[in-house]
């Protein structure tokens, strides 16, 4: 190869530029702007499934109440967290607790850049934001 | 025997026609088979209207529609027929039932308001032509339903339905000037959707009454399960001449309207007197 150590040198330079977001990333501490997503202002500690399931799951949790309700007209929800019945409605239980809808929904929503159309259609509870 | 060329030829054709005929005709049993809408087990809801209990130009009419179109926020752009919502509004009786081709028609029914809404049709056409199946005809209880989730806005229904009872948003409903405040235990629809009648499924989960119904005091309209033979709606139908819209064509509508005289209500005096008061028979 002719120019052997310039043409290494170079990728080395290149794959370090390529990677560095991710260096500095891992390197740094957590993202600081990292939202900080409002509690339950009504003090309530339990939702209809386990954190870490809500945290992952919550759109298609949804999708499926929407579908169940609309298509198949059964409206309550048995907990398989706590065998709680809940009534499928994202007005009236979800934001029953999270009752600030931009402190809870939209913060996370505009960090992680979704835009879902729920609330095209949905009315936001009085009392809530 | 002795086959030739030609004798063969025919013979081939003969049986790639018969084939080919033997299968359109399946393929097109099956398919119509596959759009009849589903059998109704269980209930089949329905309304029967009391034209006697209304009087020419109802204030009622006014309370059942506001009534309807308050709880389930559908949006008025006043005044501007190309934007116009409506789940249930009134029309002239001849208009209203204008195949029947009236002449010389009673002097109370003559330009009377009528209510109209969508008429969960038994055999509905507008559930046939959705492509999504936003719309469906409920098999538990012959509601015809909507899905906004699923509406893709292309107006099959609209002008697949013979009553005029659906409407598309040409404009976000949500500028409609009547919706500056909403009724937040029901959603708005978004531009784009079509919308109508859902008898009320959302009351009807809680084991409530229609808005329509529950808006009239005196029965002026009933709602139940044709398919219980002791519900007041079976009464009604045994017991009064009741007609519907375009029966003709076959599409069965499930709203009913009682359009006997009204001095045959014997405990319902106001009626009887106002149509004494219009002048009766002319």
């Amino acid at each position: 190869m002719y120019d052997a150590s310039k043409i290494v040198a170079g990728l080395a330079v290149f794959v370090v530029l390529a990677t560095s977001p991710l260096w500095y990333n891992a390197l740094s501490a957590a993202s600081p702007d990292r939202p900080e997503l409002q509690k339950p202002p009504n003090g309530a500690t339990e939702c209809v499934e386990s954190v870490e399931f809500m945290r992952a799951n919550h759109m298609d949790l949804l999708d499926t109440w929407r579908d169940t309700v609309v298509r198949e007209d059964v409206r309550t929800y048995v907990s398989e967290l706590s065998g709680k019945d809940y009534t499928m409605s994202l007005s009236d239980t979800c934001l029953d607790c999270h009752s600030n809808k931009e402190q809870f929904c939209d913060a996370c929503h505009t960090y992680s850049a979704v835009t879902p159309y729920c609330w095209d259609c949905h009315v936001i509870p009085e009392g809530g934001q | 025997m002795k086959s030739s060329r030609r004798g063969f030829l025919k013979f081939a054709g003969l049986s790639a026609v018969g084939v080919a005929g033997s299968t359109a005709v399946a393929t097109r049993t099956k398919a119509s088979a596959e759009h009849e809408p589903p059998a109704t087990e269980g209930k089949r809801l329905a309304l029967v209207i009391d034209l006697r209990k209304f009087s020419k130009d109802d204030a009622l009419l006014d309370k059942i529609t506001s009534a309807c179109h308050e709880a389930h926020n559908v949006p008025d752009f006043a005044g501007d027929p190309k934007n116009e919502v409506k789940w249930i509004w009134s029309e002239d009786f001849e208009a209203a039932f204008h195949e029947q081709e009236f002449h010389y028609i009673r002097e109370d029914l003559k330009g009377k308001q009528t209510l109209l809404l969508c008429n969960h049709c038994d055999n509905p056409p507008c559930t046939r032509v959705c492509p999504t199946q936003a719309t469906w005809k409920r098999a538990t209880d012959g509601v015809v339903m909507m899905d906004w989730h699923r509406c893709i806005g292309c107006r099959y229904c609209v002008v697949a339905c013979p009553y005029g009872s659906r409407s598309f948003n040409w404009k976000d409903p949500r500028s409609a000037p009547n919706l500056a405040t909403l009724d937040t235990t029901y959603p708005t629809r978004m531009r784009g959707v079509v919308e109508k009648c859902t008898f009320c499924d959302e009351r009807l989960a809680r084991g409530q009454q229609p808005a329509c119904v529950e808006a009239c005091a005196n029965g002026e309209m009933v709602f139940g399960d044709l398919n219980d033979p002791a519900s007041e709606v079976r009464e009604l139908l045994a017991e009064h001449l009741t007609i519907r819209r375009k029966p003709g064509l076959g599409t069965q509508p499930e709203v009913y309207y009682i359009v006997e005289d009204p001095r045959t209500l014997q405990e319902f005096a106001p009626a009887a007197e106002v149509f004494e008061e219009e002048g009766g028979y002319a």
